[in-house]
């Protein structure tokens, strides 16, 4: 079982990673892109077989250490 | 007065920190260990720049649960005196002992250079020794102190005086110009609503002596000093 946890800045925060992103991707003639959000991605396999036990591990972990609430939101999926 | 100086792996302004306090201040100043879980009898806490974790998951994020920590957190809620100096800023926030966050910059460039700072309160064991309408020039080097809060707490931070300084231009003004890093209102530091516990992303220990091209971080660690 694995958990696969994305992280991304708040919408109200500045993301100046992503509008260079965005900027690079129109500038190279892409079409159709709208804003862009650059942000984290962790797998993390998961020894405990209870995928309901796993989700609330997961979820403290995420609100504890692995995003920063006052910055970032996440979600994840056990699988 | 007794200053203990936090040491985590990746830190790396901690042995100037000591420098300064010891052999420019004449003060007491060791260095402390992150696995250390007593401050001893420190009178007040340095907590220095740097890359602790190299900078791994956000900077802060990881040092801020090394054992020393929870002794600080509990010196600082019997009101002791704790200063951290960019990379211990962006640790201090990350454990919730100062508020905001501090964001990459917004220009994506590491800035290293001197820059004004404007103290609006003189009303912290901080700031003190601050002259009136002095700027303070002092040096920034970080690639991650965009000072971020949401509108709430900013406006409480205005109401309770809790900004301690600003980037200005060489007028006292804080312009666009002046902010190295696109903190909200050019804030360069703030302290906690108890004002026991503050945090700015320039450097004092950096420019604490004539031979290093200013001495107006002097004004910060003197403010500490002065009872």
């Amino acid at each position: 079982m694995k958990a696969k946890i994305v992280i991304l800045p708040k919408k109200a925060v500045l993301d100046p990673q992503g509008k260079t992103v965005q900027g690079a991707l129109k500038h190279m003639g892409f079409e159709g892109i709208g804003s862009v959000h650059v942000g984290k991605y962790l797998e993390i396999e998961l020894e405990n077989g209870d995928p309901e036990k796993a989700r609330q591990v997961i979820d403290q972990a995420c609100h504890k250490i692995l995003s920063n609430p006052v910055i970032e939101d996440y979600r994840f999926v056990i699988e | 007065m007794n200053f203990a100086v936090l040491q985590f792996p990746g830190s790396n302004c901690d042995q100037d920190v000591v420098h300064v306090l010891k052999n420019v201040l004449g003060h007491s100043a060791r260095l402390l260990w992150h696995k250390e879980n007593s401050l001893g009898d420190a009178d007040a806490v340095i907590v220095p720049g740097g890359f602790s974790y190299g900078d791994y998951l956000r900077t802060g994020a990881i040092a801020r649960f090394s054992p020393v920590m929870a002794a600080v957190t509990e010196f600082a809620a019997k009101g002791g005196l704790v200063l951290g100096i960019c990379n211990g800023f962006q640790i201090l926030c990350e454990a919730g002992l100062l508020p905001g966050a501090l964001i990459r910059n917004r220009s994506l460039q590491f800035r290293c250079e001197n820059v004004y700072l404007k103290t609006l309160t003189r009303n912290s064991p901080f700031t003190r020794s601050v002259p009136e309408d002095k700027l303070i020039r002092i040096p920034v080097a970080h690639g991650e102190g965009c000072y971020f809060a949401d509108a709430a707490t900013i406006s409480g931070l205005k109401a309770n005086s809790q900004i301690l300084w600003q980037y200005v231009n060489a007028e006292g003004q804080a312009t666009e110009m002046a902010n190295p890093n696109g903190s909200i209102e050019n804030i360069a530091g703030v302290c906690n609503r108890a004002r026991n516990v503050a945090g700015l992303m320039p450097h004092p220990e950096r420019a604490s002596e004539s031979i290093l091209g200013g001495v107006d971080g002097r004004l910060i660690f003197q403010s500490i000093l002065e009872k």
